[in-house]
């Protein structure tokens, strides 16, 4: 796995102002748009070859759309998507095929995401056949190699998606998503609807065939401490904005967005001595509505540090006096770059402020 | 549904009694396929004002033993055996319409999924108030009155306006905070909280669990926590029992079980999470298969076929001899169910110790 950082113009995947508007219609024959849900709304990243990046954030951020706007899963309303250095931000469809020969997808559930009336071998080989990919050794033969990487038995071929768990589903999803060796893959939450021991067996999978095979990978999940084991670089998006993304060890040691301070801050760790060596952040209430989102900076709603500028001048994704090379930061009153305990919690909810309070009064 | 032949226990240290005392549960479904077991022989004691988090994989039986709790088998096919006494009164017998007077005045619930727990058809404020008119002889209004004050409590903004709003209004973290207020709304001396923050953002699963603690030091209830995170349960519990194919696998106070976790499936667990600090170039150590069949269980003990040490035990006594659960030496009532010596977890700890520094 190769680390260092691609020059300019070798990137695999170059995204610029990426945005996508669902607009929103009221009427039954004339119908008129009333308004638009902002999913993503100008974004810019790049992938090299054989990087992982991740995207976090919670629902309603936008790291799906954007997942499913580098596939071309969804039509981009505005900007740029370039893979592999082709624009393929309006190819039309019957042309996307040689596209996403190299550009392919894990979904997150792996229900869904599989035909219940095709056999395994089916979907494995779908891939190959639609692209008119012949590999020497057979289609069945290719199909069965493909399940053996993913650590399925080969001879589940002619069985049916039912038949298997969960993790075992996924496995099936990766082994399709590798059938024409892509040089990206795009994986929407491939975990999170699995059980704690089977997420570990996937992720070393995915981190073994990242190895082995050189691919790219655009990580898409809201477990933090996942994406921090498997991307070396992560962008945090908040309402269809990334608003920091860094290096892994630099994103997440030292943070300067208040919100990447308040999401770090929330997770919860497995250890109970932790709780006091890292700083206490809780927000207020629930990110707001992507159909009409705070002007400026989207999180002053739920900012401890806004103030009257955050309204009305948007901050830009830059790098921040005393960030190092590639750490960007979308803030005017960016936080110091630590995340252990502060003298005093942050506390925003009411509940919590007057419970707490209380309980400190009575002591 | 009715093995009342357990013998009931000596009522001489009525004193001492725990406030919750669950013993050697069992609930089993009679299926076409065969009984599945999904508690065999589960036990454990809560005192008032602390919190046992129980932590399982899917179907380890964590949810069934939470509804056993509060009599939601009564009616269906399973069969109940075991003993749960909550402050002296014995729930496992009980008939429904005595069960119905405790449930939701001193054993609650909050469910996992608010949006399918709450009724799409009634205000939140009706359903609040309604929790409370059950058990109370209130008039209406001051049942409203009571429910507007729970959703203040809760954090929801404007809670006179919000109490007419219909669930669909609110957002996640609301539906939560208004189920959490349901639940509260009678002072219950027993809650249960099943999965409760799983359907929700990490943010707000922060002020979700924060709020939870905070109520119960206020309130000075007992509290069960079911989840599948061991990281949701480090903050917040007092004592962690670990579920595994509907038996219990490990028990001791959060500190004993995440720091000197003794069962290998609790390790399993534990280096099979990828931690927001340490070593990121340090491999996951996934648990090999999948949850056990709880119709035929594995012989012995239900873990040994996904086990990686069951080779320091002699004999295959893995596959044979189901391990009771005992004490760890040197321990006050720390408990794990592993035919391991502690002589030689210790020797497989070190190694993986130094096998992760390389």
């Amino acid at each position: 796995m190769s680390t260092t950082q691609p020059a300019a113009g070798e990137h695999l995947l170059e995204v610029s102002g990426l945005t996508k508007h669902f607009p929103i219609r009221r009427g039954i024959v004339f119908q008129r748009q009333i308004g638009a849900v902002h999913a993503v709304d100008g974004i810019d990243f790049t992938v090299g070859a054989g990087q992982s990046l991740g995207l976090v954030g919670e629902s309603g951020c936008g790291k799906s759309t954007t997942g499913r706007l580098i596939t071309r899963l969804l039509e981009p309303t505005a900007g740029k998507v370039v893979f592999d250095g082709e624009d393929i931000t309006h190819t039309p469809e019957n042309r996307m095929k040689e596209a996403r020969r190299n550009l392919q997808m894990i979904f997150q559930d792996p229900y869904s995401s599989l035909n219940p009336r095709h056999t395994v071998g089916t979907i494995v080989e779908t891939p190959m056949r639609l692209n008119d990919i012949n590999p020497p050794q057979g289609h069945k033969k290719r199909a069965q190699e493909l399940l053996e990487t993913v650590g399925l038995n080969p001879e589940h071929y002619n069985r049916y998606p039912n038949e298997f768990s969960g993790g075992q589903r996924q496995r099936i999803g990766i082994a399709r998503a590798l059938a024409l060796r892509p040089k990206l893959i795009v994986a929407d939450e491939p975990v999170s609807a699995l059980d704690v021991s089977i997420q570990a067996q996937i992720v070393n999978l995915l981190q073994d065939l990242q190895r082995e095979l050189g691919i790219a990978f655009v990580f898409i999940a809201h477990d933090l401490a996942v994406v921090r084991h498997f991307c070396e670089r992560v962008a945090v998006m908040y309402l269809g904005k990334i608003v920091e993304v860094a290096d892994r060890q630099t994103l997440y040691t030292g943070p300067r967005h208040p919100y990447t301070h308040a999401l770090l801050s929330a997770v919860p760790e497995a250890d109970p001595d932790a709780v006091h060596r890292r700083e206490r952040i809780r927000l207020a209430g629930d990110v707001p509505s992507p159909v009409d989102p705070p002007s400026g900076c989207r999180f002053r709603t739920r900012c401890w540090k806004a103030q009257e500028r955050c309204a009305t001048e948007e901050p830009p994704l830059v790098r921040l006096g005393g960030n190092a090379e590639g750490h960007l930061t979308a803030c005017h009153f960016p936080e110091e770059p630590s995340v252990e305990a502060r003298a005093e919690d942050i506390v925003l909810d009411p509940a919590l402020t007057t419970l707490e309070d209380n309980a400190s009064a009575a002591s | 549904m009715s093995l009342l032949t357990s013998p009931q226990p000596a009522a001489a240290d009525d004193a001492a009694a725990p406030f919750l005392d669950v013993r050697d549960l069992r609930v089993h479904f009679p299926t076409e396929d065969g009984i599945v077991k999904s508690v065999d022989g589960v036990s454990f004691t809560l005192e008032k004002g602390s919190t046992l988090g129980i932590v399982g994989e899917s179907g380890s039986g964590k949810s069934v033993t939470s509804l056993a709790l509060l009599g939601l088998h009564k009616g269906t096919r399973a069969q109940v055996s075991g003993e749960i006494r909550l402050d002296g009164r014995e729930l496992v017998s009980l008939p429904e319409h005595a069960m119905r007077s405790l449930r939701g005045r001193t054993v609650s619930m909050i469910f996992q999924d608010p949006l399918s727990a709450l009724h799409p058809y009634f205000t939140v404020g009706a359903q609040i108030a309604e929790a409370y008119q059950v058990h109370h002889k209130v008039s209406k209004k001051e049942a409203r009155e009571r429910a507007v004050e729970m959703l203040k409590r809760v954090g929801i903004p404007q809670p006179q306006r919000r109490v007419r709003d219909y669930p669909h209004q609110f957002s996640g973290g609301m539906r939560q905070r208004a189920m959490i207020a349901m639940a509260l709304v009678c002072d219950p001396e027993l809650l249960i909280a099943d999965e409760p923050t799983t359907a929700l953002d990490v943010t707000v699963q922060a002020q979700i669990l924060d709020l939870i603690r905070d109520l119960q030091e206020e309130f000075g209830s007992a509290v069960i926590l079911i989840t599948h995170d061991l990281g949701v349960v480090a903050d917040i519990a007092d004592d962690i029992l670990v579920m595994y194919g509907g038996r219990r696998i490990e028990y001791g106070t959060v500190h004993d079980v995440l720091k000197e976790p003794q069962h290998p499936y609790t390790w399993g667990l534990l280096e099979s999470m990828p931690q927001i600090t340490g070593d990121v170039g340090r491999r996951l150590n996934p648990i090999a298969g999948s949850p056990p069949s709880l119709i035929n269980p594995p012989g012995g003990c239900a873990f040994h076929p996904r086990c990686t040490y069951k080779g320091w035990v002699p004999e295959g006594r893995c596959a044979v001899d189901r391990p009771e659960l005992v004490e760890v030496a040197g321990t006050g009532r720390h408990l794990a169910a592993c035919h391991l010596t502690p002589e030689t977890r210790q020797e497989i700890r070190v190694r993986t110790a130094t096998g992760a520094a390389q």
